[in-house]
């Protein structure tokens, strides 16, 4: 029950970003969602695409560093407290997240969280168990 | 200001004198060399040469020459020429190499080393009345523990503080008002912010003089310093190799570094074809140590372009003057004092699971030196959380701090991201203007 995330490593120069998303425009890659970490010297710019293996190849030929990793999706109803809830789950069950990005459904009203925990098994049951939905690759094509 | 020598007749001996005197010293350590040194001795036959071809310095040129990787090759025993229960002390360079270099000393060698530094110190007008300010590291380098036996042999009062603590500096230099400041040029500039920093002016300080070296220091920096610490600044020369500080000193013209001659013979050579230069060109200082026992290079080349001259000096002394080195013809980079190669950062890379990927860039903010190493990531080593990554480059520096001895800010850059020019990448950038 998880999500293919694909992170690249970005030099913080100008135009970075732009190539990387003109990259993966021209191979009809769509940027589900994303978030970048960034420090003085490097970012890390995340994202969740339609397809991943295309977007790794295609990132991975222009010479970027790219790391598939794979983290949680869950699904959150777009309403106050619906992520606190989640990360509470999180906290009962000493599940160290390292971090976490949102992202709007098209279709439907619900938001998304992605979730890069220690463990996903543990993460995932949890969740599960306390009633949350989580979504695959597959499901990402649908949203 | 009047002229005082610490050994005056050798100091002040006629030009031709001195020559004689070379000759003499350099017949018998050939064969000290010959005698006591194999692998010395194995290059010289390769040559076909043998002791009884050298009759004088005109036959230096027929010498083989030697190199730090002969130093390297021969560690550490392969070029000490006395027995180990003669010898009472090493010196080793302040990089740490895997194999670094170690220089022994008999008792004679240090009084040697020590002489060369009094003559130093006296030339900047030192007496047994000053206090002297020894903030060189003390240790394995050569600076602390050769400035301190100049001083001792001066008379003067030492201060042995060894470098850093520049609380505790100002506040001897203060307190027991210390007349003679010795270190390296940009931490002398450092003791001047300070100074400013803390509102005193340098009319607080007794301080007259100031004997800088271990790194290439310009004219303007010079006058900097002696405008922050009210005193005059003098160059001083030396390498572990040779003995340490004290090969060359300057005196109150301040136009460039007499060397002790009577120790230390001089050459200027072409880097690429290793032939003899006329006196005034442009090229390799050579020297061979004329004096030493335990550790007598033949014609060790330092890499330090330079120029000679004998020009007539208004200080009274004979002895033949180096100018300030106007470059390196290796690619060794001093930094905050520290002899740097960069092979050295490709061995940490290797060895920390990295291609040797890497860009140097050096500057000068202030007066301090700026070191940066940057390193293009390794696919394994990628990750997508910040906390990885900085762990990383956190680790490389510390690796690269236990093999260079100072501290490297790592940044990691992407793969192929390191400026090629021509297929070749640009391996350092110095952006510090360090010769005039």
């Amino acid at each position: 029950m998880t999500l293919t995330q694909l992170s690249v490593f970005v030099e913080n120069k100008q135009g970075s970003l732009v190539n990387i998303t003109r990259t993966l425009a021209e191979n009809d890659v769509n940027i589900r969602a994303l978030s970048i970490a960034d420090t003085k010297d490097f970012g890390i710019l995340r994202i969740i695409v339609n397809d991943t293996a295309r977007a790794f190849d295609v990132l991975s030929a222009e010479g970027y560093l790219v790391k598939a990793t794979e983290v949680l999706g869950v699904k959150i109803g777009d309403q106050p407290g619906k992520l606190s809830g989640a990360l509470e789950v999180l906290d009962k069950n000493e599940i160290f997240l390292e971090y976490l990005y949102a992202f709007m459904a098209r279709t439907e009203k619900h938001a998304y969280v992605v979730l890069r925990v220690e463990d996903n098994d543990k993460a995932a049951a949890a969740l599960e168990s306390a009633g949350f939905h989580l979504i695959t690759d597959l499901d990402v094509n649908k949203l | 200001m009047e002229q005082r020598y610490y050994q005056k007749e050798i100091e002040t001996m006629p030009v031709e004198q001195i020559k004689a005197m070379q000759s003499e010293k350099l017949v018998k350590q050939v064969q000290h060399v010959w005698d006591n040194v194999p692998y010395y001795r194995n290059l010289m036959e390769q040559k076909g040469v043998t002791p009884a071809d050298i009759k004088g310095i005109e036959d230096l040129h027929k010498l083989p020459f030697l190199t730090k990787s002969d130093l390297r090759d021969a560690y550490p025993y392969g070029l000490l020429a006395k027995p180990l229960k003669d010898c009472v002390r090493i010196q080793s360079t302040s990089g740490t190499t895997g194999r670094r270099v170690v220089a022994f000393y008999t008792q004679k060698d240090v009084d040697l080393w020590e002489d060369c530094c009094a003559r130093a110190i006296v030339a900047v007008g030192g007496t047994n009345e000053d206090v002297c300010q020894v903030a060189y590291g003390y240790g394995l380098f050569t600076g602390g523990p050769g400035l301190n036996g100049g001083s001792h042999k001066v008379g003067c009062l030492t201060l042995p503080m060894s470098s850093g603590n520049t609380e505790r500096q100002v506040q001897f230099m203060q307190d027991l008002n210390a007349t003679i400041l010795c270190c390296t040029p940009s931490y002398a500039a450092y003791i001047g912010e300070y100074l400013a920093e803390h509102g005193i002016s340098p009319d607080d300080i007794a301080l007259k003089a100031g004997i800088f070296g271990a790194e290439p220091w310009t004219e303007e920096m010079r006058r900097g310093i002696e405008k922050s610490l009210g005193i005059k600044a003098y160059d001083i020369y030396g390498l572990t190799e040779t003995s340490g500080p004290g090969v060359a000193f300057e005196c109150s013209e301040q136009t460039g570094m007499h060397i002790n001659e009577d120790h230390f013979l001089a050459e200027i050579i072409d880097p690429d074809t290793g032939e003899v230069l006329p006196e005034g060109s442009k090229g390799e200082l050579v020297f061979t140590a004329l004096d030493k026992e335990a550790f007598p290079l033949l014609r060790y080349r330092t890499r330090d372009i330079c120029v000679l001259s004998r020009k007539k000096c208004s200080c009274g002394r004979t002895l033949i003057k180096m100018a300030k080195p106007m470059g390196r013809s290796d690619d060794m980079l001093i930094i905050r004092g520290v002899n740097v190669f960069p092979s050295q950062i490709e061995t940490v890379l290797l060895n920390e699971g990295y291609q040797p990927n890497y860009q140097i860039v050096v500057d000068r903010v202030g007066n301090n030196d700026t070191f940066e190493v940057n390193v293009e990531m390794a696919p394994e080593h990628f990750s997508d959380t910040v906390s990885a990554l900085t762990a990383l480059e956190k680790s490389l520096a510390g690796a690269l701090k236990t093999m260079l001895g100072i501290n490297p800010t790592v940044h990691l850059v992407p793969p192929k991201s390191i400026t090629r020019s021509e297929g070749k990448a640009v391996r350092v950038i110095d952006k510090r203007k360090l010769h005039d």
